[in-house]
């Protein structure tokens, strides 16, 4: 009997190592190679509800727009350690171009573009790779976008309280908080900023309670710019029926009763213009900033729940950052400079 | 049980590996049943599956880097069976190994190799530390370890968050992670050697992991202590009577095998991470040594090629969505065979009632 089903089990493993076979005979046979895009998520995932599938949004438009001339396709890093793999597997596949999404894999984009001179890179939210003549470092105003839904937040409370959850305390994550209580503060000066650090992007639990401590406290409007861990944010907002604002894609359909608008941060875009600039071989290397002014951060277009005057006021203080005239803190000291030290989470 | 009596060889062609082939086998059928229903032709899949694991010398190196975290992990969690204890929180031991390696390589100035070696004692007395801690709790206060194993890992996971983020470790960059470590404290072998196999992590850990293998199958096979172990592991009230103590044992066992958890975080920051990031979820290492030690069949050699089985699979998943296909399909997979080898007493006892009552 043991004999037998041994003997079942080898046949079995051949048939598998057949088929294995097989179609590596099958692949690679296309004439003329398409233009092809690679992108890295970091350890979220590619649906994390957040950049890095805005990101690959952004790049399967592009894939589609150009089918058969660009094909685009992603690796994901189940943790830090596979930033440098995966990048290695897209080099060998001949990719034209790599981008990694998310400072986390600043490192690897690094080591990866000095040893490949003639492979294109690019990276989200991160310039210290400004330096190389083979690298895109692709930065948002992240502030700009917080400060516009800071002044929604602060014209919205009725209790004067508004909560804002943080994933990370990093200078990047930071630039959400510096714009978006100086935005509050600019519509409302009465009011207070409840402020938390989940110190998590992706514990949507924690999120959940350091909503909830919010409500208790009296927060009537939530910001959350904390990936994963917003969702829980969203989540609690929902069940007490107070209004909750989105980070980095339109959030809306989360809770549509109570996501009032989203501080919009373009990944898409910015990963649709960089991989057509480098098919088209106009790819610059050094930081990319996108702002309001290039609709690389925004405000949600859902703005359902928003009355009319306070939009007004929204699209007013547009164009004033646009033309200058405001000028949103994203660093430490511009920000106490400013409205002094309430911001907590630095 | 006259397992005693047999050759490695004899223990290693066990009929469990038999079982064990079966439920690869049913692994990978139902994962291309899967594969077949979100309609992703399941040849096309495991062809991307197996040729990017192993159709280049590269490929290979990259599976044998990321099997080696596992074999240890696997180890850890196979010598804690062999004495009826379920690490399940080689998890916790794997993180406070990386921490602890982390900081002796970060902190700590030392010449090559020497570095090394002091990061790997200090992750084995950190997660041996950490197994002991459940061992004490389970021996005077009668804790059940599956509990107190999943809250350490619990407390490790948390502990690396906060450790990540202190100033004399926090790296400088605007990155949520440790300082890379020093290239003295790196296990990874030197140039002529990455760029001959064309992975540039290619570390000596593999060959730690097998000698740990070899002195682990020793240890349980051929010494009193491993004999005391696998007696209290059979039957602890049988081993007590027959003058062992049987909380000293489990104090041994969890502590060593929380070392070996420990040494495979040492490894994977020393050959491949080189730095620590702040977790957003748990990465696995010793919950996949748990699979690791299953498929091994507990056998400390067997485990070698179960790892090398997972990292394969592990590091070939990775590519699977450049053909479309989810890479999660290989979670399944792992998690049908860790199913069919648990019930694979279930067939054992139906292939031998079939033969008419039999028993082996």
């Amino acid at each position: 009997m043991r004999k037998k089903l041994f003997a079942l089990a080898l046949c079995a493993v051949m048939v598998f190592g057949l088929m294995a076979c097989g179609s590596s005979d099958s692949t690679s046979t296309s004439s003329d190679e398409p233009y092809k895009i690679g992108m890295v998520t970091d350890t979220g995932g590619v649906n994390d509800g957040s950049f890095n599938q805005s990101s690959w949004e952004g790049l399967s438009q592009l894939g589609e727009d150009y089918e058969g001339l660009i094909e685009v396709n992603y690796l994901e890093s189940a943790t830090d350690s596979d930033y440098s793999a995966n990048i290695e597997t897209f080099l060998d596949e001949d990719y034209d171009l790599i981008i990694g999404v998310g400072y986390m894999l600043a490192d690897a984009i690094g080591e990866a573009a000095d040893a490949n001179p003639d492979v294109l890179f690019a990276i989200i939210d991160d310039s210290t790779n400004a330096d190389k003549e083979n690298v895109a470092c692709l930065m948002f105003e992240q502030s700009q976008a917080s400060y516009l839904v800071g002044y929604v937040a602060g014209l919205m409370t009725e209790s004067n309280v508004v909560g804002f959850v943080l994933g990370m305390s990093t200078t990047t994550m930071n630039e959400f908080g510096y714009g978006y209580v100086a935005g509050v503060l600019d519509a409302n000066p009465d009011a207070t900023v409840l402020q938390a650090n989940a110190n998590s992007f992706g514990d949507s639990a924690t999120g959940k309670s350091l909503a909830n401590a919010q409500i208790t406290n009296g927060a009537d409007v939530i910001f959350h710019a904390a990936g994963g861990t917003g969702l829980g944010v969203i989540e609690a907002c929902k069940e007490a029926n107070i209004y909750a604002i989105g980070v980095d894609s339109d959030q809306s359909s989360y809770a549509p009763d109570n996501v009032i608008t989203s501080a919009m941060k373009r990944v898409d875009t910015a990963s649709y213009e960089i991989g057509l600039d480098a098919y088209e071989g106009n790819f610059t290397a050094g930081v990319h900033t996108y702002d309001l002014s290039s609709e690389g951060v925004d405000i949600a277009p859902t703005t359902d729940l928003l009355p009319d005057d306070v939009l007004t006021a929204v699209e007013e203080l547009k164009e004033q950052i646009i033309a200058g005239d405001i000028v949103v803190p994203k660093t430490q000291e511009d920000f106490e400079a400013a409205y002094g030290d309430v911001y907590e989470l630095d | 049980m006259n397992k005693e009596k047999k050759s490695l060889i004899q223990s290693i062609a066990d009929g469990n590996v038999l079982y064990t082939i079966i439920a690869i086998v049913v692994g990978f059928i139902v994962g291309a049943v899967l594969l077949a229903i979100i309609g992703i032709s399941p040849i096309a899949a495991y062809g991307k599956l197996f040729t990017g694991a192993l159709s280049k010398p590269k490929y290979i190196a990259w599976s044998v880097v990321y099997a080696t975290p596992l074999i240890l992990t696997g180890l850890s969690v196979a010598f804690s069976f062999k004495t009826g204890v379920f690490n399940i929180g080689a998890e916790g031991q794997f993180v406070v190994g990386t921490l602890a390696a982390s900081v002796v390589g970060v902190c700590v100035t030392l010449p090559p190799v020497l570095h090394a070696v002091c990061c790997a004692l200090a992750a084995m007395a950190a997660g041996g530390l950490w197994g002991a801690v459940v061992g004490l709790l389970k021996v005077k206060k009668g804790i059940n370890e599956v509990l107190s194993y999943i809250m350490f890992n619990w407390i490790a996971y948390y502990l690396s968050n906060y450790m990540v983020n202190l100033p004399f470790l926090e790296n400088e960059g605007n990155v949520e992670a440790t300082k890379n470590i020093l290239s003295s404290a790196s296990i990874v072998c030197p140039e002529w050697i990455t760029s001959l196999t064309g992975c540039s992590y290619t570390n000596w850990g593999i060959l730690v992991a097998i000698v740990v293998a070899v002195i682990i199958w020793v240890i349980i096979n051929k010494t009193t202590l491993g004999y005391q172990l696998r007696s209290v592991g059979f039957n602890k009230n049988a081993a007590e009577y027959g003058g062992i103590n049987s909380n000293a044992a489990f104090l041994k066992a969890m502590a060593i095998s929380g070392a070996l958890s420990g040494l495979g975080g040492m490894v994977q920051l020393c050959g491949m991470s080189y730095r620590i990031s702040q977790f957003a979820g748990q990465e696995g290492y010793g919950f996949q040594g748990i699979t690791v030690a299953l498929i091994g069949s507990s056998n400390p050699i067997g485990c070698i090629f179960a790892g090398l089985f997972y990292g394969i699979m592990k590091y070939g998943g990775t590519k699977l969505t450049l053909i479309n296909a989810p890479s999660e399909v290989i979670d399944i997979i792992m998690g049908v065979i860790v199913l069919f080898i648990a019930v694979s007493h279930v067939f054992k006892v139906l292939l031998t009632n079939r033969k008419g009552g039999k028993k082996k």
